[in-house]
């Protein structure tokens, strides 16, 4: 626990990832200093050399699980943090790498480098909360900034972040955006989809494509069913949910229903 | 006893403020660098292997997650290749957005690594964050900078990261000259601030350093270049992007693991933002050009850590020219032009802020990805980097090992690497003989 005479550590871990959502808080232009200074950051590598060794109080992890020394390595970060929040698709769902998961991983090694013999690679990528306890996973490929500096927030008062686990489609109301798929018959996958970017896409013209994952009981074959209609085949309603959380479970299942018959079944839920 | 003063051993396990996860180590031997190795030990994602099989549409949101600080770079690499591949050209005003949101990029980008990663290096701190106890005004000054580049790209491309905005063909949505006008305003305030920001970096106390660099960057004839351009080198080369293979190898180097890329003359080279200023100096802004005389640069700057005063001037540049771009902006037709799936092959290379991003796409009839190649800039400056160390760390051996690590990690961030889109980087396995 945080003595009252010392200011709260932070640490910020990064497994296979793109760096983007450790990025987030570094984005964070007018609120950098003042996070700062309300914590002590102790460890966040992208950011600054100094170190403190020993435990911390929230431990921010990006990234997915894809070598044996990762798997290692988050245990060791699991014991010295006293909360541990995941930030992202990667950490939170196996992130867009987590595409091996459907494949052949020599195969995907062999396409990739000229010796594939050199890598080693877990033949999945798996999320932080497979491997270790985990305090809260917030979602997002990026997660968003505002979010993050809600969780933070919310740690240091000691109460629980919110983060609506609502459909995009509540965003686009709130936000007052007509909705593509009903009035232009653009696909989207905001009905499935967990809120928390401010419903984007459909702003820019565009459908939702599930960079925050499933929301709350989503009803992904009922949505699978409108997207036939508005003309998508088998081959793309198994890629449209096989994206940056691929492998997050209703979004996985969903994309089995449609996807190849000789890939491998669900046999990680 | 003698064996301990005839050889070290200097490692750095975790390079900090670095975009990624790397280490290096440098062999001593009775006095001399025999070796130096940056090793990557991110873990392989094989985004080329997964791309296959996905319908071209989808390449630019997924090749934006190669690299979370230079998303745009890796959709417009894309979006460009592909382009060629289906026979298509994006021009006029679609054009000149996408030069906006790479403004943006490169102002954004640049300037994290000028004031929170660099920076600090040269003013003695392990962080921006520690530096902005003394210097709290230059730090808020940067982070407001950064902060500018960043509403370019929520502006044009929907977020900072992973810009939802990018297809093959143009936008999904245009904005408004009303919605740009805003940002000019704030782009003015930018533009002074990178006129600061170069005489600030322009006083540090650079090591007197300079090696012979093969230059390689892209060359346009009228711009700076973001998106096109031929790809020419200090020495005479001056190709299409889709001759980058008959003249470039990515390479095994002997006792490494790792693949870098050369010329197949077997040369090391060097791409950025030196690189592109010695070869795109004429085509700066005047205002760009004038700080760069100002600042000492001269026609060309082979000094590495010099890299940060070319990172502030391409800052500057990326300001003015944002704001020559809303000003003569006018609002297209459609947000994209038409695109239709056919077989084909196509390569682009466009200017990451960290240089010359290189792809190649294969498509089969119905328009899905049979084949991607994608060759970043950190994976060409590798060779270019571990050839620094061994040149700058042999005047440097007296100073005790803390020291010599960090002017180690010092030199290493120069080139500003970043790790997470190197794709094709292996841990490196040292033979310590």
């Amino acid at each position: 626990m945080a003595s009252p005479t010392r200011k709260p550590r932070l640490a910020v871990w990064k497994f296979a990832s793109c760096d983007g959502c450790q990025l987030s808080l570094l984005d964070c232009e007018d609120e950098l200093l003042a996070v700062a200074g309300a914590l002590d950051i102790a460890y966040f590598m992208e950011a600054t050399r100094g170190r403190i060794e020993g435990r911390y109080d929230l431990s921010l992890v990006e990234g997915s699980i894809t070598t044996a020394h990762d798997a290692e390595r988050i245990r060791e970060v699991r014991r010295r943090s006293r909360r541990l929040v995941t930030i992202g698709a990667c950490a939170t769902a196996g992130g867009i790498q987590g595409l091996r998961n459907f494949a052949d991983v020599a195969e995907y090694a062999a396409a990739v480098y000229a010796r594939p013999d050199y890598i080693a690679t877990l033949a999945t990528s798996t999320p932080i909360a497979e491997h270790v306890p985990v305090d809260f996973e917030l979602r997002g490929c990026p997660i968003s900034k505002r979010q993050l500096l809600e969780v933070v927030s919310a740690f240091l008062a000691g109460r629980r972040p919110v983060t609506p686990a609502h459909s995009v489609c509540v965003e686009c109301k709130l936000r007052g955006t007509v909705c593509v798929m009903v009035a232009h018959g653009t696909a989207c996958l905001g009905p499935v989809t967990h809120a928390g970017c401010g419903a984007l896409c459909p702003a820019y013209d565009r459908g939702c494509y599930g960079c925050f994952g499933p929301k709350e009981t989503p009803n992904p074959a009922s949505l699978s069913g409108r997207l036939a209609a508005l003309g998508m085949d088998g081959g793309q309603l198994g890629r449209v949910y096989r994206s940056f959380n691929a492998n997050a479970p209703e979004f996985r299942q969903e994309s089995q229903r449609h996807g190849r018959q000789d890939e491998p079944q669900d046999d990680q839920g | 006893m003698a064996g301990k003063t005839s050889r070290k051993t200097i490692r750095v396990d975790y390079l900090a403020r670095v975009e990624g996860e790397g280490a290096l180590e440098v062999v001593v031997r009775d006095g001399r660098v025999q070796s130096a190795a940056l090793s990557i030990f991110e873990p392989p994602r094989f985004f080329e292997a997964f791309l296959r099989g996905r319908a071209f549409g989808e390449v630019p949101d997924i090749t934006a997650r190669i690299c979370g600080i230079c998303p745009v770079a890796y959709q417009m690499s894309s979006v460009h290749a592909l382009e060629r591949a289906l026979g298509v050209t994006v021009e006029g005003p679609l054009r000149a957005l996408r030069r906006l949101l790479y403004c943006g990029e490169w102002i954004e980008s640049h300037t994290l690594h000028a004031y929170l990663l660099h920076a600090p290096d040269f003013l003695g701190y392990a962080g921006a964050i520690d530096m902005a106890g003394d210097h709290g005004e230059i730090v808020k000054r940067g982070l407001q900078l950064k902060k500018v580049g960043n509403e370019i790209l929520t502006l044009v491309g929907g977020r900072e990261i992973h810009p939802i905005n990018v297809r093959v063909g143009g936008f999904y949505r245009v904005p408004r000259r009303r919605e740009l006008a805003p940002l000019a305003e704030r782009l003015k305030w930018a533009r002074e601030a990178a006129l600061e920001t170069v005489r600030w970096v322009a006083g540090f106390d650079f090591p007197e350093a300079e090696r012979d660099y093969l230059f390689v960057a892209l060359r346009h004839p009228g711009e700076y270049p973001f998106n096109e351009g031929r790809i020419v080198s200090g020495r005479g080369l001056d190709i299409e992007a889709a001759d980058w293979e008959n003249h470039f190898e990515e390479i095994h180097v002997a006792r490494s693991t790792a693949l870098q890329a050369r010329l197949k003359s077997g040369e090391s080279y060097l791409v950025g933002p030196l690189a592109r200023y010695a070869l795109n100096a004429d085509r700066l802004s005047p205002l760009a050009r004038e700080a760069a005389t100002e600042a000492g640069l001269g026609a060309v700057c082979r000094n590495p850590y010099r890299s940060i005063v070319v990172r502030a001037v391409e800052v500057l540049y990326a300001c003015d020219e944002a704001l020559r771009i809303i000003e003569s902006y006018e609002e297209p037709d459609a947000p994209a032009v038409p695109v239709e799936p056919r077989a084909g092959s196509g390569c682009a290379a466009t200017e990451a802020p960290r240089g010359l991003l290189w792809h190649r796409y294969r498509l089969a009839e119905d328009g899905s990805v049979a084949e991607a190649r994608i060759v970043p800039p950190t994976s060409q400056n590798q060779a270019a980097i571990e050839e620094d160390l061994v040149a700058h760390i042999q005047g440097c051996l007296e100073l005790p090992d803390e020291a010599l690590r960090e002017r180690c990690e010092l030199t290493v961030r120069n080139y500003d690497p970043c790790i997470s889109c190197a794709t094709h980087f292996l841990k490196l396995t040292m033979d310590r003989g």
